[in-house]
């Protein structure tokens, strides 16, 4: 007899509001551990701190060459780079170790029983893996960035505040929306791991491609003009150029409701294909262990 | 047997084991190699569109990445048995099998593995080199091949003794933290750029505490043959490494305090 898999129907992109409850749980199980490494938290703080300053160092030299208008000044690059430290943790450039170690033992079978949508199940558990630890760095970097550097005489090199309110509202809505698209890039990857088991090399090719394309090594807009067309449509722009130029008003007003529109779509589309690859997946899938 | 050959005995018995998972370490060779070049892009990307670098060039920073990418990787392919200290020999107790062999722990934890993905930063770092010194038209004069290679050898000391720091500092911590990535990978990032266009706060402090700007900046300016904004002289510029070897010293004595201090897990 053919098995029937438990997710043969493609359900709606984010499951329904029964999902909710167990993906509540899962996210705040993942703060309650986090907030158990104070240390690991303080040193991860300090080293993003001193690399914010040397980015912001090197291209302060680069801009006290400029001679013509560039697409972004340097204030608005300070507030990029800030933001970039402040909201490192919350790139997908990582896979989540818990769940490499479970797809490599085999207890990923446990979670095949559970009376729940196995994608909704694992969004809420790579959603609390991807924005937990972001919040816990992230606050007292932008604390440092926007008080503690005006004060002790640094005002050029502190963290500017948003633009405007409306600025500020269109980078927290971007900001959701990329936790979202981050999530779901992260889960491809996760279910990636159905295939490659290690996912040693997955780990690797997506530092890559995240650390480029969103902006973190170089701001997008530096780029050069020819790249841009293909900048622009990359999903990865999406997970910290466009929050961050949002927040610093360089896209303006009237361009942000179209940019969040942008990340919404890309975040659907890629959370559609993790579905599909999903079930592909499960049906495949050799259970490690014994 | 002497102390070489016992080296020479671990690590090829950790090539062998490496050999054994021949896709694993392609592929995280490749990662390595792919993150050099991102660096070296990074770079490329900001001189296209701002053009110099207060009077920099696009191939004499390359020079700079280069060198520090290739020493790094040498630095960190000899001391991967200090980098990983805290997980694999504190937390477990397994330091105790150390301290009762005839050896000294330094010798057998640089023989713990000679991770070969290193390779992967080794050889990008070397061709971009390469590369720069043929584009800037350096001739090729053997006190300048020879002071580079020094400045290397240094720096491959000043890359192995923040390890060793990093380590050490397992001894009270138990895990290791990532607090030591700064001078490391933060090392690496900020060697890869002129030393002038930085704070003075950090010059001083990456030229007396942490002498970084010893093995890379010094040393690399007199191998260009340019005039340093600074302002040091040529006959400093070359000495320069020997603050690598003097470092590598220090974290030796600081080794053996932990040492001392070191107190079993009992697991």
């Amino acid at each position: 007899m053919k098995q029937t898999p438990r997710i043969a129907s493609l359900p709606p992109a984010f499951g329904s509001w029964r999902d909710i409850r167990p993906l509540v749980a899962v996210v705040s199980a993942r703060y309650r551990t986090l907030l158990q490494y104070r240390a690991a938290a303080f040193a991860g703080f300090a080293t993003q701190l001193f690399w914010g300053a040397i980015r912001l160092m090197i291209l302060a030299a680069f801009f006290a060459a400029a001679t013509e208008p560039q697409p972004m000044n340097l204030t608005e690059v300070v507030a990029y780079v800030w933001l970039g430290q402040a909201l490192l943790g919350m790139l997908p450039w990582n896979v989540d170790a818990d769940f490499r170690q479970q797809i490599r033992d085999g207890t990923v079978a446990y979670d095949l029983l559970r009376p729940l949508d196995l994608y909704s199940y694992w969004y809420g558990r790579t959603l609390g893996f991807r924005v937990a630890a972001p919040t816990l760095r992230g606050i007292p970097m932008v604390l440092f960035a926007m008080v503690l550097l005006p004060l002790a005489g640094l005002g050029d090199w502190a963290l500017i505040p948003p633009a405007s309110a409306v600025a500020f509202a269109g980078f927290v809505g971007s900001l959701v929306l990329a936790a979202m698209l981050a999530t779901a890039v992260t889960l491809l990857a996760h279910i990636s791991l159905l295939w490659t088991i290690s996912g040693v090399g997955v780990d690797r090719i997506l530092t890559v491609l995240v650390t480029i394309f969103s902006g973190l090594v170089v701001p997008l807009p530096l780029f050069p003009d020819w790249l841009q067309p293909f900048l622009n449509w990359q999903p990865f722009r999406g997970l910290a150029d466009v929050p961050y130029r949002i927040y610093s008003g360089n896209i303006p007003p009237a361009e942000i409701v179209p940019e969040l529109v942008f990340i919404l779509v890309w975040t659907v589309a890629l959370v559609l294909l993790g579905r599909l690859i999903l079930l592909r997946g499960v049906r495949r899938m050799v259970v490690q262990g014994g | 047997m002497n102390a070489a050959a016992l080296l020479l005995r671990y690590l090829s018995i950790s090539l062998r084991g490496q050999l054994q998972y021949r896709a694993s370490f392609l592929m995280a060779a490749l990662g390595n190699l792919l993150n050099c070049l991102i660096e070296l892009a990074g770079i490329w990307v900001l001189f296209d569109r701002f053009g110099t670098l207060s009077g920099w060039s696009f191939a004499e920073v390359a020079m700079f990445c280069g060198a520090v990418n290739a020493t790094y990787a040498i630095g960190e392919l000899l001391a991967t048995g200090f980098d990983q200290f805290g997980t694999l020999y504190v937390k477990t107790g397994d330091f105790d099998r150390l301290l009762l062999r005839p050896r000294s722990t330094v010798l057998q934890l640089a023989g713990h593995e000679l991770s070969l993905r290193r390779l992967g930063r080794l050889l990008p770092g070397l061709v971009i080199v390469g590369a720069a010194w043929a584009a800037l038209e350096i001739p090729l004069e053997a006190d300048r091949v020879g002071l580079l290679a020094f400045a290397m050898a240094g720096g491959v000391a000043f890359f192995f003794a923040l390890m060793v720091l990093q380590a050490t500092m397992c001894f009270w911590t138990t895990e290791s933290l990532e607090l030591m990535n700064i001078l490391t990978y933060g090392g690496v990032e900020t060697a890869s750029y002129p030393l002038p266009i930085y704070h003075r706060l950090f010059r001083r402090f990456f030229t007396f505490v942490v002498p970084l700007a010893c093995i890379g900046y010094f040393p690399i300016v007199a191998v260009l043959g340019v005039d340093d904004p600074l302002g040091t002289s040529p006959m400093f510029q070359a000495a320069a490494p020997l603050a690598g070897f003097a470092f590598l010293g220090v974290a030796m004595g600081v080794w053996q305090l932990g040492v001392r201090r070191y107190t079993s897990t009992g697991s």
